[in-house]
């Protein structure tokens, strides 16, 4: 692990952070506006976080 | 209120267990008399890596085990037992070839059971082409012959009861759960019922192996990348051959695009279909193997500090990560199943 | 990356991929079938319950709205007749009524005139009595004349009163 991969491992975690921080974020405010669409929203969110993580992932392993 | 006690009992024995693995696992590095001395940081690192790594030993516990079948295939079937490489200290002759156990693989050498090297201290050795029935494939056939057995008499019992107990009680409302919010929603109520068969063994699988991991007999079998391969490629190959001619449409000539903008999006487009079963592949095997190496780590604290204090908060935190990664093993097969229901949704939808 | 491929145990793939294929392929016979199958037609059975309860409140409303009907019928047919039978009974009165009116001035007419003929004969016979009385009176007169004036007076008075008495 050199110190490139490392900085740039970090810069994924950041991003991907931000990003499922954000979905979680927006997710948390639909609910909290319409607690009747919870279930809906719930699965949305979980989709849209799981493609940032797969992303995040496959940066991962190759940083 | 005895429900509720016996539940954090069972949690606490849980955290507890892989306490006493991670223990004799390093008391079994301890007796490693072969290599020198080591800090503490690299032991754990070892130990780590030990327990994600496969093996040709079943280890119950430390120093109950038992040996599983070698098969090599190196111009001929090799069988031999995994006990004959004792830890990697034996060279085992098989037909008038050479393997020894070296970090976990095996490789072909010499009658004396040299390793050669090159400058990176890459081993060179040749590798055989290896079909053992390892421990990691030991652990999926019993948990197939167990899943088997368990819905199969699930499945007997409503032969004759429509609304039977037991068993059924818990895991049919999982399987309405995949039917209704995962297989209807994604797929669409027309195609779903060719898909359900994969979709419930894949969560099913998936979820059993991640809490089978969880155990402290280190047989996580899901934080194996050749594993999750097998299951991507798997929902890969489903979804190429039964997507219809809107699907493939979609990919190479997008309608309602303008026509340049086609020919750019198409090699996107065509990269999409590998990368969604890539990331699906790695998404779990990093979940599982993250999940394992922050546990492994918190209790591998402990032995860092060894004060009282440090024990007390790394068990807690021991324990609070545990109970998220039986959260996570769910939440993994859950994603597995719905993105995978997503993926053949998208391949046979309809043109709308 | 690389460390990831050169872990790839291609045994472990191998035998993954079979054992997973036989475990899809042996559940979905033996388990995922019949318990969907199962599921199913329990769902069916309770939707059918469902829509034949949901027939029978149907049913149980048309069947009283059609009581009500024949009630209602029942009533109208009730109250006609017996406005049917309060006419004819008015009619009847009437009728009768007219015919003892009548039947009356009829007997009233009959008495009258039966009352008109024996007067016509009373007076008649009384006429025949005067008459009779005169020719007597006359005759006494006649005869007393002939005796004394007195004896005379004393026989119209008693000739009068008898006539008064008559």
């Amino acid at each position: 692990m050199t110190i490139p991969n490392i900085v740039g491992a970090g810069l994924i975690v950041i991003g991907a952070g931000l990003g499922i921080g954000k979905i979680g974020a927006s997710a948390m405010e639909g609910i909290a506006r319409q607690p009747e669409a919870a279930g809906k929203i719930q699965t949305a969110m979980l989709i849209a976080a799981a493609l940032i993580e797969g992303i995040g992932f496959a940066a991962l392993f190759a940083a | 209120m005895t429900k509720k006690v016996f539940k954090i009992f069972v949690l606490i024995v849980f955290s507890l267990s892989s306490l006493v693995s991670f223990a004799s696992a390093e008391s079994y590095g301890h007796s490693d008399t072969t290599q020198v001395k080591k800090s503490i940081r690299e032991e754990i690192k070892e130990t780590i890596a030990h327990h994600l790594q496969d093996s040709y030993i079943f280890e119950i516990t430390h120093g109950v085990s038992f040996p599983l079948p070698v098969i090599l295939w190196d111009g001929g079937l090799h069988v031999f037992s995994g006990s004959a490489f004792h830890h990697g200290e034996y060279t085992v002759e098989s037909k008038g070839n050479f393997y020894k156990l070296y970090h976990g693989k095996i490789y072909k050498t010499d009658s004396e059971g040299h390793i050669k090297y090159d400058e990176d201290h890459h081993v060179q050795n040749e590798k055989p082409v290896d079909f053992s029935i390892t421990k990691n494939v030991f652990v999926i056939i019993l948990m197939s012959a167990f899943l088997l057995f368990l819905f199969s008499r699930m499945a007997k019992r409503y032969a004759n009861n429509m609304n039977p107990g037991g068993a059924a009680k818990f895991l049919e409302p999982i399987i309405i759960f995949i039917r209704d919010d995962i297989a209807i929603p994604n797929i669409g109520k027309k195609h779903y019922k060719k898909y359900m068969s994969y979709l419930l063994t894949i969560f099913f699988f998936i979820w059993f192996l991640n809490l089978a991991g969880m155990t402290p007999l280190g047989i996580g079998v899901t934080n194996n990348i050749a594993v999750t391969f097998a299951l991507a490629l798997l929902t890969f190959l489903i979804t190429q051959f039964t997507a219809n001619k809107n699907y493939w449409g979609h990919i190479f000539w997008m309608p309602g695009v303008p026509k340049p903008m086609r020919i750019i999006l198409a090699p996107i487009e065509l990269l999409g279909v590998f990368i969604k079963p890539f990331a699906l592949m790695i998404r779990l095997y990093a979940n599982m193997t993250a999940g394992h190496i922050v546990i492994m780590s918190l209790i591998g604290l402990i032995f860092v500090f060894q004060n009282y204090f440090a024990t007390g908060a790394f068990f807690g935190l021991t324990l609070f990560l545990s109970i998220l990664e039986l959260l996570v093993a769910a939440l993994q097969a859950y994603i597995f199943t719905m993105l995978s229901a997503l993926y053949f949704g998208a391949a046979v939808e309809e043109h709308h | 990356m690389e460390k990831l491929i050169s872990d790839f145990s291609v045994g472990l793939f191998f035998w993954q991929s079979l054992v997973f294929v036989a475990l899809i392929l042996l559940l979905r016979k033996f388990a995922w079938k019949p318990i969907l199958n199962a599921v199913n037609a329990r769902e069916e059975s309770i939707e059918n319950a469902l829509n034949s309860a949901e027939d029978a409140k149907k049913e149980m409303a048309n069947l009283t709205a059609s009581n009500e009907r024949l009630l209602n019928e029942a009533r109208e047919e009730r109250d006609a007749l017996m406005k049917e039978a309060r006419e004819m009974k008015a009619d009847i009165v009437a009728k009768a009524k007219e015919e003892a009116k009548v039947e009356g001035e009829k007997m009233i007419a009959g008495a009258k005139e039966a009352i008109e003929m024996e007067r016509k004969a009373a007076i008649v016979e009384l006429k025949n009595q005067v008459a009779a009385l005169s020719i007597d009176i006359a005759e006494k007169i006649v005869k007393g004349n002939l005796a004394a004036d007195d004896k005379q007076k004393a026989l119209v008075n008693e000739l009068v009163e008898e006539v008064n008495l008559n």
